[in-house]
């Protein structure tokens, strides 16, 4: 009697569990489609998102270099030069003084004059020397520099030719717009159709876009010194803003006691990774230059200022980079008699190098992007020189796009846009370097 | 950092005569604590510890002798890692930890503001929980204590001190022809070896192992029971351990915690078929714990 009711209660227990699961699973099975949906659609978004950013991508690239390919090409001339001591108003002396007052320009138009014995009028004239350039009279030095017995003798030499000659070969001047509105009058067409026709014109690689400093003439202008003077100023920033950054990093990771005073001091270390970067440029100007008399548009002081701008981005990385180094491997370092500084230095710096790596290697790319800070210390100068020191004037790449970019010279146009492709080049391998640099040290076994 | 109070001179050099009832008030039952004996190489008098406000070791008062295994059993978080790592000095690096008491190595106060840690860690060495061999080589791993205390001026007596320290943790035939391949490759039990003979390698007096053969198969944990039975030959070695079988395989005193107390600490056989109080006897015959 008694195992039959019990018999009878399990089975209704049993039954319940039963039902219970079914439902249970039944549940389940409704809600998992709008779960995959829910997945789906998440996913979707996603690629979408890396989609969109894509597209942009080629779009940036196809644009610049598209605008920007045709500047590492210029158009030059091969001229002819019949140099002489009268044309270049020096008579006979050949010594380095001599040399130095020479009319090379004077030179240059007369052998212009000869290859066009027909252009008489001063205005055709005129019209036909300012189709040359400025360069052609500094190749003419150069070469007469270096060998001086050449004077008297032919001399051919290939020249660039002034910018909107330039622009003329490179198709970007409208011949069919009428005469007032082009920048090369119907002469000058007629002129340049004729050394197309003598096959005396044609694109050379552009060497003074890598060679030279700023210049008010596109065809004269390179990049050169812009990137000496960012690389200045990198190197500045770099050798103050990583050693300083690391420890301080290490000081408050792994030395300060934690108490008010370093809650504060990290509550301010974030609030400055935020501040925006002219405020440091307002600081260096105030600082620096109007302080401590620092030179101004020197990297120096460029790269004082990108340091304050970078040691927050550096510190936030170090010490996440310090705390994500277990403790067991500290442990078993104090545990067999090192002391803090050996642990520090011999197993915790090693592991959490990686990371500070990377902290400093991204806070270095946006220095090396950085404009806004330099103009107020007056890194946007016109500098002609290339600088030698850390100590002379300067601009960086940044602001020499943005100085190319505001000036009215259509040749200009695509300088630029060559500008931020070097500029893009550099960071490029600065990401590369860091990356290899990362995984030589990441031997994290 | 962790504050630790020292206590004065003259506490230190008497320790029997400033507490010699709060052993027993503490109500440890096993042999009655009067002093550092003969063959004390650690002993502890009345040794509370704080994190923060907790409590977590209550007043112990203990003796560990030289060149025997002691084993510490209890409930989980009863404080036995908690007084492991006080006796090295392990909890200066806790934020908040704070040590009471004496404790002695040798008679000597290792909480005296004259005691260097980085010296009383050479000479009490640890082996913690989890293998933590360094992300470096299996040779690096064990010369790195010798080096960091200059105990092999040239680079034969540093293979030396490397090939002995690994062959007495049972581990040279394994690794000797991958010494200079990553510590962390080895499978764990190796690994934990290889903790083992990187302690060995800087000649601790002393060696604390915090349930070293946790995360072990039963094979790696008849390899360290072995080793540990031979090191005692040299070493004074504290296991801490939750097996109940290991402790009465390897020691030859135990010392049952509870809620932060010793409640009794005898020798190991006198524990496991004798307990004089009725904890242990719970304990060790499972009811609790
Ligand atoms: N760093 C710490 N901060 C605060 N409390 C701690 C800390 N470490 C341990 N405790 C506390 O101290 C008590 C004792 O911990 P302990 O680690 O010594 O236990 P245990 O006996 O080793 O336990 P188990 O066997 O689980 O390892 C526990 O209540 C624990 O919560
Ligand atoms: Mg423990």
């Amino acid at each position: 009697m008694a195992t039959a009711e019990q018999q009878v209660e399990m089975t209704t227990s049993q039954k319940d569990i039963l039902s219970r699961q079914s439902r249970i699973s039944e549940t389940v099975n409704a809600g998992l489609k709008s779960r995959y949906r829910s997945e789906a659609r998440f996913r979707a978004y996603g690629a979408g998102a890396i989609v969109l950013a894509l597209v942009m991508l080629v779009l940036l690239f196809v644009t610049i270099i598209g605008k920007g390919y045709t500047a590492f090409v210029q158009t030059e001339l091969q001229l002819t030069i019949a140099t002489s001591g009268e044309a270049l108003g020096i008579g006979n002396d050949r010594d380095a003084a001599a040399l130095n007052r020479a009319d090379y320009q004077a030179q240059i138009k007369a052998s212009l004059r000869d290859m066009f014995p027909d252009v008489t009028g001063r205005k055709e004239r005129r019209d036909l020397y300012g189709m040359v350039s400025d360069g052609a009279a500094y190749a003419l030095r150069d070469a007469l520099a270096e060998n001086p017995a050449l004077i008297g003798q032919k001399v051919t030499l290939q020249v660039p030719v002034a910018s909107d000659i330039d622009m003329l070969h490179k198709g970007q001047i409208d011949r069919t717009v009428a005469e007032a509105e082009r920048k090369v009058n119907d002469f000058q067409i007629g002129i340049y159709d004729r050394w197309v026709s003598m096959g005396t014109i044609g694109l050379h690689f552009n060497t003074a876009l890598f060679t030279q400093g700023d210049s008010r003439q596109p065809e004269l202008a390179g990049i050169w010194g812009a990137a000496v003077g960012s690389f200045y100023t990198l190197i500045v920033t770099l050798a103050l803003s990583f050693p300083i950054g690391v420890a301080a990093a290490v000081y408050l990771e792994e030395f300060a006691p934690k108490n008010r005073w370093t809650d504060l001091i990290e509550v301010n270390i974030n609030n400055l990774a935020a501040v925006p970067s002219i405020v440091f440029g307002l600081l260096g100007l105030a600082v620096f230059l109007q302080f401590f008399g620092m030179p101004r548009s020197a990297p120096v002081a460029g790269g004082l200022v990108l340091t304050l701008m970078n040691l927050p981005i550096i510190i936030i990385a170090s010490r996440a980079a310090l705390k994500s180094v277990p403790p067991s491997i500290r442990e078993a370092a104090l545990g067999l008699g090192a002391s803090k500084l050996q642990t520090i230095l011999h197993h915790v710096l090693p592991l959490a190098m990686p990371g500070m790596l990377t902290g400093t290697i991204i806070g270095m790319a946006h220095a090396l992007g950085e404009t806004a800070p330099l103009l107020m210390i007056g890194m946007v100068a016109f500098v002609v020189d290339i600088p030698m020191t850390p100590m002379d004037s300067a601009t960086v790449l940044p602001v020499q796009i943005y100085l190319w970019a505001d000036s009215p010279e259509r040749a200009f146009v695509e300088r630029t846009s060559a500008a931020i492709m070097v500029l893009l080049a550099f960071l490029v391998t600065m990401n590369a370097a860091a990356v290899l640099l990362r995984k030589k040290f990441e031997r994290r076994w | 950092m962790a504050m630790v109070e020292t206590m004065t001179p003259e506490q230190t050099r008497t320790p029997e005569t400033a507490r010699p009832d709060a052993t027993r008030s503490e109500g440890t039952a096993g042999s009655p604590l009067v002093g550092p004996g003969e063959d004390a190489k650690v002993s502890a008098r009345d040794c509370s510890v704080y994190y923060g406000e907790k409590h977590a070791l209550k007043g112990v008062s203990l003796d560990i002798k030289v060149n025997e295994v002691t084993a510490f059993i209890g409930p989980s978080g009863c404080g036995k890692s908690t007084f492991l790592r006080s006796l090295n000095r392990m909890n200066d690096i806790i934020d908040g930890a704070r040590v009471t008491g004496l404790i002695a190595l040798d008679g000597e106060d290792i909480y005296a503001r004259k005691v260097d840690v980085v010296q009383l860690r050479a000479r009490v060495g640890m082996v913690f929980q989890k293998p933590n061999p360094f992300p470096k080589s299996i040779y690096e791993n064990v010369a790195y204590g010798p080096r960091i205390h200059g105990l092999a001026s040239t680079k034969d007596e540093m293979d030396d001190v490397v090939q002995s320290s690994l062959e007495r943790a049972g581990l040279w035939t394994e690794v000797k022809d991958r010494l200079d391949q990553p510590g962390t490759g080895l499978s764990g039990g190796q690994q934990q070896r290889l903790c083992i003979a990187r302690a060995i390698a800087v000649s601790p007096e002393v060696i604390l192992m915090d349930e070293p053969c946790s995360a072990l198969d039963p094979i790696a944990t008849a390899k360290i029971e072995e080793l540990i039975d031979e090191l005692r030959q040299n070493y004074t070695i504290v296991i801490v351990t939750h097996s109940m079988q290991q402790a009465a395989r390897v020691s030859q005193r135990t010392a049952f915690f509870h809620l932060g107390n010793l409640v009794e600490c005898n020798d190991t056989e006198q524990i496991f078929t004798n307990p004089l109080h009725k904890l242990t006897q719970g304990y060790i015959t499972g009811r609790f714990g």
